[in-house]
């Protein structure tokens, strides 16, 4: 068997993959974090939450209108970034202008609310989701068996992180989107509905993070505790990251994912809390952040 | 009475009152629990509401003294006193590395590595052994008072409970009145006006924060010996929460609304226990309320409505 640094090759292949995959859940959630503080100013403590109705939006889809896995991709993150459209409008809009850590103790607040709601309907257990028929079985590359549904995750992962970082430099949307970051009330005098704009930011926020849920769905069990489990790590890569930077969101990610998977095979207690370890490091050697700017 | 004056000594006076008739009106181990949560809520509202700092990682220290605390009286022996001060000691100390950490960053940051620095905090205490993982340290002993009252009865605790308290809030109502205080106050209206104006700005978050923990490290302490048993659910997110929550609806920024939020979470998780992972419902709901249309809290409305200092 071949041994890297002393470690049998395949589990260190095997557990790299899964620091990857577990990456690209911190890079979504982390993106759609960034995306909604550029231009509403608060941090959305429920993401993690709205995750996972995302990942319960593909199950009930199913077995409430027997509706399957690819239509789910779509429909779950749409029906989700309505709701989040909906909170925007209802809840959020009455707080802007106020200081931002309000956002952040009523989105505390609707955390709660929702985990509680799905804990009642659900039970804390949670329901299983089982991956669709085309992407089943593994995959033998010599070195290591590459899971199929892995290999998909990853790759959407990759294209959903470059499509939102192309539509918001690359198209006239994302360039109205940026100049309301940096000045909203002239992008208003210039005639763009900016409150529109920031509950349509919002939305794909949200239903990015669903969007995340759903792809999730098939390879953990899906529980109202989900979301929890992931948003302080993912609170971590955004204070290593900084938000200033969509790349920088999205590069993080990865990187704590891939972090994790080493530790994972070198020191597995560590595993858990490395992400919160390297945050540490980082707070005392840059403490603006790798990529920030300090706010 | 520490410079009490006017509508608060008036205030201080009932409350002392309600103090000294509730044992024979109401459980008693339900106003010492609330006395306990009362002195962590009391310690978070210094940061918050004097500071302006959000900590979402307050269960650590809660958490750990309520461990420490337990672990003196039970596996050490010490007396009661004793415990709460080394509750006490750990949450400050615990305090000073995550509250220099934290205050590299502003706002928003600030919040979100506080809760980072908690999880991991949660995971130390999962794993070390002298939590006894998810059975956590029970029962407790109370032991003596002094080395001589013996609390086991909860009447005897109740008024081991009730000095302990009364002593830690005219401590902070000191705090916040001092030189210091005012300093605190001055950072929350303006940052850079008290930096212009010479104060080390660092130093002032950071024993602010210290402080703050250690009333979160006496008041875990505390809880530990009134219920006998500390657990995972201490060093919990879930707990910083309720301890936001206290502070948030009892008003921050107030003398009293700690304590009088703290009454009412308390007496929610008393009292609706049957109703299972409602309350969690109930309680996200009165956060989303509280920050639509009651920002000052339950106290801060009565002070605006009375035009009262409270």
């Amino acid at each position: 068997m071949m041994m890297i640094f002393g470690k049998p090759a395949p589990l260190l292949f095997g557990q790299l993959l899964l620091g990857i995959v577990n990456g690209s859940f911190y890079a979504m959630l982390s993106l759609g974090l960034a995306v909604i503080f550029g231009i509403l100013n608060i941090i959305n403590f429920a993401h993690g939450a709205l995750f996972m109705v995302g990942a319960f939006s593909a199950y009930l889809l199913l077995h409430w209108f027997g509706i399957g896995y690819w239509p789910a991709l779509v429909l779950g993150p749409l029906a989700v970034g309505l709701f989040g459209a909906a909170i925007e409008r209802v809840l959020l809009r009455p707080i802007r202008g106020l200081d931002p850590l309000y956002g952040l103790l009523l989105t505390f607040g609707l955390a709660e609310v929702l985990e509680g709601v799905f804990t009642n309907r659900f039970g804390s257990s949670g329901v299983t989701y089982s991956v669709p028929r085309l992407l089943r079985g593994t995959r033998d590359l010599g070195f290591m068996y590459l899971p199929n549904y892995h290999a998909f995750v990853v790759v959407a992962a990759i294209v959903v992180c470059l499509a939102t970082w192309l539509v918001i430099e690359k198209t006239r949307l994302g360039a109205v989107l940026r100049a309301a970051t940096e000045n909203p009330a002239i992008v208003q005098a210039l005639g763009i509905d900016v409150p529109r704009l920031v509950t349509l930011t919002f939305a794909g926020g949200v239903a990015l993070a669903a969007l995340a849920g759903v792809l999730a769905a098939p390879m953990y069990s899906v529980n109202p505790g989900m979301g929890s489990s992931y948003i302080s790590i993912v609170f971590a890569v955004v204070v290593i990251g900084g938000m200033g930077s969509i790349g920088g969101a999205v590069f993080t990610g990865f990187l704590l994912g891939v972090v994790e998977g080493f530790t994972k095979v070198f020191y597995p207690p560590g595993a858990a809390t490395v992400a919160f370890v390297v945050m540490v490091l980082v707070l005392l050697l840059r403490p603006a952040g790798l990529f920030g700017r300090s706010r | 009475m520490a410079g009490l004056a006017g509508a608060r000594l008036a205030a201080f006076l009932i409350l002392l009152a309600l103090i000294v008739a509730a044992p024979f009106v109401v459980y008693p181990v339900f106003v010492m629990q609330a006395m306990s949560f009362a002195l962590v809520a009391l310690g978070f509202n210094l940061l918050l509401g004097y500071v302006g700092l959000l900590s979402l990682g307050h269960a650590a220290f809660f958490g750990l003294g309520a461990y420490v605390g337990a672990f003196c009286a039970k596996s050490l022996g010490s007396g009661p006193e004793l415990a709460i001060l080394a509750g006490t000691a750990s949450g400050a100390a615990v305090g000073l590395v995550v509250g220099f950490l934290a205050i590299r960053r502003q706002g928003i940051y600030f919040a979100m590595i506080t809760l980072a620095l908690a999880e991991m905090v949660r995971f130390f205490c999962l794993e070390a052994p002298f939590t006894h993982g998810e059975d956590g340290i029970q029962p407790i002993p109370r032991g003596r008072a002094l080395g001589a009252l013996a609390l086991h009865h909860d009447f005897a605790m109740y008024w081991f409970v009730a000095v302990a308290f009364v002593l830690g809030f005219l401590l902070l109502y000191r705090i916040i009145h001092s030189p210091f205080g005012q300093v605190l106050k001055a950072i929350r209206e303006s940052e850079t006006r008290a930096i212009s104006l010479g104060y080390r700005v660092e130093s002032y978050k950071l024993l602010a924060f210290v402080l703050s923990a250690g009333f979160a490290g006496a008041g875990g302490a505390l809880e530990a010996l009134v219920t006998r048993i500390a657990t995972l659910s201490g060093v919990d997110a879930a707990m910083s929460a309720q301890i936001v929550l206290m502070v948030l609806l009892g008003g921050m920024g107030t003398v009293f609304g700690p304590v009088v939020g703290a009454l009412i979470v308390v007496a929610m998780q008393t009292y609706l226990a049957t109703l299972g992972s409602w309350v969690s419902v109930i309680q996200g709901g009165i956060f989303i309320v509280c920050v639509l249309a009651f920002r000052r809290g339950v106290v801060g409305e009565i002070a605006a409505r009375l035009r009262l200092a409270l």
